[in-house]
């Protein structure tokens, strides 16, 4: 202590401060200084929530159109003359009058409609019938093919009126809009005024988008995301049972049976590594592995789910991992002590205790995996029209077929923006299977969490 | 699917064999438990897995290696002169196995017999009329060099097959027979079961390090193929990117590098502020009932796919832009030629990393010790001096780190830029032009028609693995940061 | 030992630098300090003791206002600093702080250099013109904590760097730095070993020409070596408050005997 004695100021007395009650200006320099740093922070909160509720709000007001649909209801008279000459209800022959043989019943069916409900129009009955989807002969035609015996009378049909019709009555098409469209003119604007008035018209709830399979350019009112949704569920069966036990067993390994050597360590970097690899660089795997190497089909689901199998078996480690480890080791010490094996220890005891925690994190991963695109792409998930449910699971897994997101990104990419609206509903039927899923995973480990 | 059938075999065997493995230990203890060494199920599973697992094992690594064996034994059989002017082999190989293909189509669906299809020559039958009819359509005539490769192929493929289906059948009854015979009461099954299981159990661990691998590998070899075909100097160093599928490319990385830099940049601008801010608020000032709000909202944005994103950019943030900065807009300034740009990617990719930055953040902010801001304010400093001046240079390593995880999410994203970025590989400062970048590239040279011998194809391999490795550099340093820094406050 | 007995005669004549009437504590629902009333002395150490949990530790923090940075913490009744209430609504803790310094149990040096630990109190209260004066403050703080002679050559060196005993009396530098009147100790000398516990003992016996310290201990060799007065606690009361050598030699309340000869603790 001898560097007290002699040194400057010592003797000093202290610096005299002023009145607590009393603010200096530094003070009141410095609090607005911190109220202004809290301010950048709210304000960042506030900008971060903000980007989510623009976002959802764009979604649900872009997207909400998709799951109604504008129909005309008609009744049309099954013309033996046209649909079956000679009268014998011979299904091969019935089947030889292709959908042009039908448009005629479409145009007398209006006709008909127009003179009974005295609606004004000018509109010859070809254009009155081009308002509705270019499916509507199709429709028709399956109709009578399935039902031989209605020919020759009189059925009600709903059909689908056609993407700009539709867009007129959901406000995407406007008559401004519509001056250098070819698909639809003011007249037959003007016609389904007419027709809404008359109650022919109307928009309703579209199952079919949610059941259908998709469609081609020209008849976007026709497409629907069930097909592709089968492809997604392909898929997450595909993930589920390869990336849950592979993953369970690899975790149990690395966390309870595992040497500290140079092997696991390669592993465990290894894992934390994969996990930040882009998605896209899997999707090159898959490309040059399963299917140009092991020459698995294009397109199909079964490859889809290897791909983000791999993809998902690190986020299912990682987080087994962390449940195995959550486990106290008195439970391990307790089962050894009765004389039970260390793998009797860990499957009898360790692995129940940590299942909540395991299935959890497979539901999240399995989650990640449902919203993945871009491996999907490169491995030909996108770029056709996925159109007929598979019939078999392992058609299911084999054959073609698109995914939730692919076929989002598919309807993204075509140029008529009656596919925009399909695109966003698509994205409000994903992003429902991804809250149910996080729900879930959230609801499981409420439950089930437990507090050593 | 014969391989179906075969696992399904193999499945209903080592039932069997867990069946008859426990009867027979308790025959030889003559029903009494306790006199077996293991548990009476430990034989079952003995025989089970003897019996399973080095089938299975057989099978799998068959399944790899004969496609390999069979194509190089067929492409050897090839002459020379088959290969057409500008075309190589493996664009040969790809219309032997496609005519393969058509005949076992043809076969299944009855229009030609087994015989016919393995005897049949163009000389005398119309081939590419008969696979037409059963819908297999062939590009052009089938030269008669290619139908016989075409038909070897497929001899050798059901050979192989028929010769893999006798290998594991039989190594699957001799597993089990073996396992059964040597079950007696005394029998150490336990060990042996949980040996086998400790293998299984490392073989799945192993799968990682056989993505990593297979990731490596696959890349690096057909990485190889495109600098046979294309100069590296040019990839590396070239200026210019235009693919030109008649041949003759600029197929230079960096434009592209460019493009995705720049966008990743601009996302972090927005990202790394407002996340940063957010994770300072929520830890340091908001009370409970805010953070436990604020908190999962904000997450909920990393949670979303990046699909939505990148139809966020496509359709609303595109559009917006173009609104304020293109032709006629409110800015009045016509910069924007197309709702395509650096912007609207970089935007929507920020909003993207807000919580993944913010979490991160907020992780390594909250492991700076309480005592330091203790300190700190007990020298009578206010909260924000506390948390500028000690809390953030402490913790700066720690977020540097994160950073650097989210400039590597950002580089490889894909989706977003792919629907927001834009097509055009070209150098410049302008946001908001519209540039491309790798991982778009990769996407466009591997959709569509591919033929995968073109270079203008192959690029996309060196794209990926260029890509890899920057993605995995990056990781590996952050990691190690952000390592480094938590040993300091442990 | 000869210092202390000079110095004794003037601890009646110190003025109160801090008056605590009727303070109570709460975390949340329970009852940390019940009703205590302690007089603070200028110029004086002032010990506090007791068992663990016994409140002492709270009631410091109380005294410049820590306990604001704990959410479910309340304080009740009135603390005069100087005669003025540092609870009343119109001061400003930052400014208190900054009059009461106050040294933690476990040494906290910032993750900076030694000299930028000293000089932050002086720069965030802008007690520097210019960088020569900052200079002189820095090097008068680690000459009063004892330190300037062990650090003086690698004043640029991270504060981390140095021993315990040394980060502890770096801390007590750094407090000293901003000038206060009342200096807090937290247990400064529980993380340290003898040596440096020594070390420390004997600056705060330096540090109380100038400044009123208060310091909690679980150590009652410590609070009879430093202190002049001491304040016994026990379950959140102030059981009682006297000079150290009255306290220590003859104890008024039972528990405060119990205590001191080992019974209770």
């Amino acid at each position: 202590m001898t560097d007290i004695t002699n040194l400057p100021g010592n003797a000093a007395e202290p610096r005299k401060h002023g009145s607590l009650l009393e603010k200096d200006a530094r003070t009141a320099r410095r609090n607005a200084a911190e109220k202004r740093f809290q301010v950048y922070g709210m304000v960042a909160i506030g900008i971060g929530l903000l980007m989510l509720v623009i976002l959802v709000v764009n979604i649900f007001s872009q997207g909400l159109g998709a799951f109604q649909q504008t129909f005309v209801t008609l009744e049309v008279q099954l013309d033996e003359s046209k649909l079956d000459k000679n009268g014998n209800r011979n299904l091969e022959e019935i089947k030889k009058v292709s959908t042009f043989g039908y448009a005629p019943l479409i145009q007398q069916a209006f006709e008909a409609k127009v003179a009974a409900d005295g609606i004004e129009t000018a509109l010859p009955g070809k254009a009155m019938a081009d308002i509705l989807s270019k499916s509507a002969a199709a429709q028709l035609r399956d109709f009578v093919i399935a039902n031989p015996d209605e020919i020759g009378k009189t059925v009600e049909f709903r059909f689908l009126a056609n993407s700009r019709v539709d867009g007129y009555l959901k406000g995407r098409v406007t008559r401004e809009s519509i001056v250098n469209d070819k698909n639809v003119t003011a007249e037959q604007l003007d016609f389904v005024d007419a027709l809404k008035e008359d109650g022919v018209l109307a928009k309703t709830f579209n199952m079919s988008f949610i059941t259908g399979a998709d469609a081609s350019d020209q008849r976007p009112e026709d497409a629907g995301m069930g097909v592709s949704m089968l492809g997604s569920l392909f898929m997450m069966l595909v993930v589920l049972i390869l990336s849950l036990p592979i993953g369970v067993a690899a975790s149990i390994y690395l966390e309870e049976f595992a040497a500290k050597n140079w092997l696991t360590d390669i592993i465990e970097v290894n894992i934390s590594n994969l996990a930040a690899v882009p998605s896209i660089v899997f999707g090159i795997l898959g490309l040059a592995v399963f299917i140009n190497y092991m020459h698995l089909p294009m397109s199909a689901p079964l490859v889809g789910g290897l791909v983000l199998t791999l993809m998902t078996l690190p986020t299912i480690i990682i987080s087994t991992r962390a449940s195995l480890k959550a486990v106290p080791p008195s439970i391990r010490d307790a089962a050894l002590g009765v004389g039970a094996s260390k793998m009797q220890a860990v499957f009898h005891h360790v692995l129940p205790l940590a299942a909540p925690g395991i299935l959890t994190g497979t539901i999240i991963g399995l989650a990640q995996a449902l919203g993945e695109t871009a491996p999907l792409l490169l491995i030909g998930m996108v770029g056709f029209i996925a159109s007929n449910a598979p019939d078999s699971i392992a058609s299911g897994l084999l054959s073609p077929n698109s995914a939730m997101p692919a076929q989002i990104y598919e309807w993204a990419k075509r140029a008529d923006p009656a596919f925009y609206e399909r695109a966003w509903g698509g994205i409000i039927i994903l992003l429902l299977f991804l809250i149910t899923m996080n729900t879930v995973a959230v609801i499981l480990r409420r439950r089930f969490e437990r507090r050593w | 699917m014969p391989v179906i059938w075969i696992v399904t075999f193999l499945l209903v065997l080592s039932i069997a064999g867990y069946v008859a493995g426990r009867a027979r230990a308790f025959q030889s203890a003559s029903g009494d438990v306790r006199q077996m060494h293991s548990l009476p199920g430990y034989y079952g599973y003995n025989v089970a897995l003897t019996s399973l697992v080095p089938a299975l094992l057989v099978l799998a690594v068959w399944l790899l290696v004969q496609p390999m064996l069979i194509e190089s034994r067929v492409a050897g059989m090839l002459p020379a002169e088959v290969i057409p002017e500008g075309s190589n082999q493996s664009l040969v190989m790809s219309d032997v196995r496609r005519v393969a293909e058509g005949l076992d189509i043809a076969i299944e669906r009855g229009v030609m017999t087994e015989e016919s299809a393995s005897s049949i020559r163009t000389e005398f039958t119309d081939v590419r009329g008969r696979l037409g009819e059963v819908g297999v359509a062939l590009g052009s005539d089938v030269r008669p060099e290619v139908l016989r490769a075409a038909q070897a192929y497929r001899s050798m493929s059901s050979k192989g097959s028929l010769a893999m289906t006798i290998v594991v059948g039989l190594l699957a009854i001799g597993g089990l027979a073996l396992a059964f015979s040597r079950t007696n009461k005394d029998f150490r099954a336990r060990n042996v079961v949980e040996r086998g299981v400790m293998a299984l159990l490392i073989l799945a661990a192993c799968i990682a390090i056989l993505t990593t691998i297979g990731i490596v590998l696959s890349m690096l070899f057909e990485t190889m193929n495109f600098f046979r075909l294309h100069s590296w100097t040019d990839f590396f160093f070239g200026s210019t990117w235009a693919p030109n599928f008649r041949g003759d490319s600029d197929l230079s990385i960096l434009p592209l590098l460019w493009g995705t830099l720049y966008i990743s940049f601009i996302a972090l601008l927005v990202a790394v502020p407002i996340g940063l801010f957010a994770a300072i608020y929520l830890s340091e000032y908001a009370s409970n009932a805010v953070r436990s709000v604020a908190k999962p909202l904000l997450e909920i944005l990393a949670g979303i796919p990046t699909i939505v994103y990148g139809l966020f950019a496509l359709l609303t943030v595109g559009p917006a832009l173009m609104k304020v900065f293109g032709q006629g807009g409110m800015a009045g300034v016509g910069w924007m030629s197309g709702a395509t740009s650096v912007l609207t990617a970089g935007l929507v990719m920020g909003i993207m990393l807000i919580p993944f930055v913010s979490s991160l953040s907020d992780d390594i902010i909250n492991s700076v010790p309480q005592a330091m801001r203790d300190g700190s304010l007990g020298l009578g400093a206010t909260q924000s001096e506390t948390v500028r001046q000690v809390v953030m240079p402490a913790a700066l390593p720690g977020i540097v780190g994160a950073i650097l995880l989210a400039a590597s999410r950002a580089i490889g994203e894909t989706m977003i830029v792919v629907m927001g970025a834009g097509a055009v590989a070209k150098f410049s400062v302008n946001p908001l032009e519209s540039m491309t970048t790798i991982t778009t590239r990769i996407v466009s040279q591997l959709t569509g028609d591919t033929d995968f011998a073109s270079p203008e194809t192959l690029v996309a391999f060196a794209l990926g693995l260029t890509l890899f490795v920057l993605t995995l550099g990056l990781n590996i340093l952050a990691l190690y940061i952000v390592r480094k820094y938590r040993e300091q406050y442990e | 030992m000869n210092q202390m007995t000079a110095l004794e005669k003037d601890v009646d004549t110190n003025e109160i630098k801090i008056n605590a009437s009727n303070v109570q504590v709460f975390y949340g629902e329970s009852h940390a300090i019940k009703d205590v009333n302690v007089q603070i002395e200028d110029k004086t150490v002032t010990a506090f003791i007791g068992p663990s949990g016994c409140g002492k530790s709270t009631f410091l923090r109380c005294l410049n206002r820590m306990n604001d940075t704990i959410d479910i913490c309340r304080v009740e009744g009135e603390i005069l600093l100087d005669g003025e209430n540092i609870y009343d609504k119109k001061v400003d803790p930052v400014q208190l702080r900054a009059k009461v310094g106050m040294v933690f149990q476990k040494p906290n040096p910032f993750p900076k250099s030694i000299y930028d630990n000293v000089a932050y109190g002086p720069r965030i209260h802008g007690l520097a013109k210019n960088k020569a004066d900052l200079d002189e403050i820095v090097e008068r703080a680690l000459r009063r904590g004892a330190i300037w002679n062990e650090v003086k050559d690698r004043l640029h060196a991270p504060g981390t760097g140095l021993s315990g005993g040394q980060q502890q009396r770096l801390c007590i530098a750094r407090a000293v730095a901003t000038e206060p009147e009342v200096l807090l100790m937290d247990e400064p000398c529980s993380a340290l070993d003898p040596i440096a516990t020594a070390q420390v003992e004997e600056l705060i016996d330096e540090l109380k020409q100038n400044y009123s310290v208060v310091i909690v201990t679980h150590s009652m060799q410590q609070a009879a070596r430093v202190s002049q007065k001491t304040a016994f606690f026990h379950l959140g009361n102030l059981v009682e408050f006297g000079e150290t050598g009255q306290i220590f030699t003859n104890p008024v309340d039972p528990r405060t005997e119990s205590y001191i000869t080992g019974r209770i603790g």
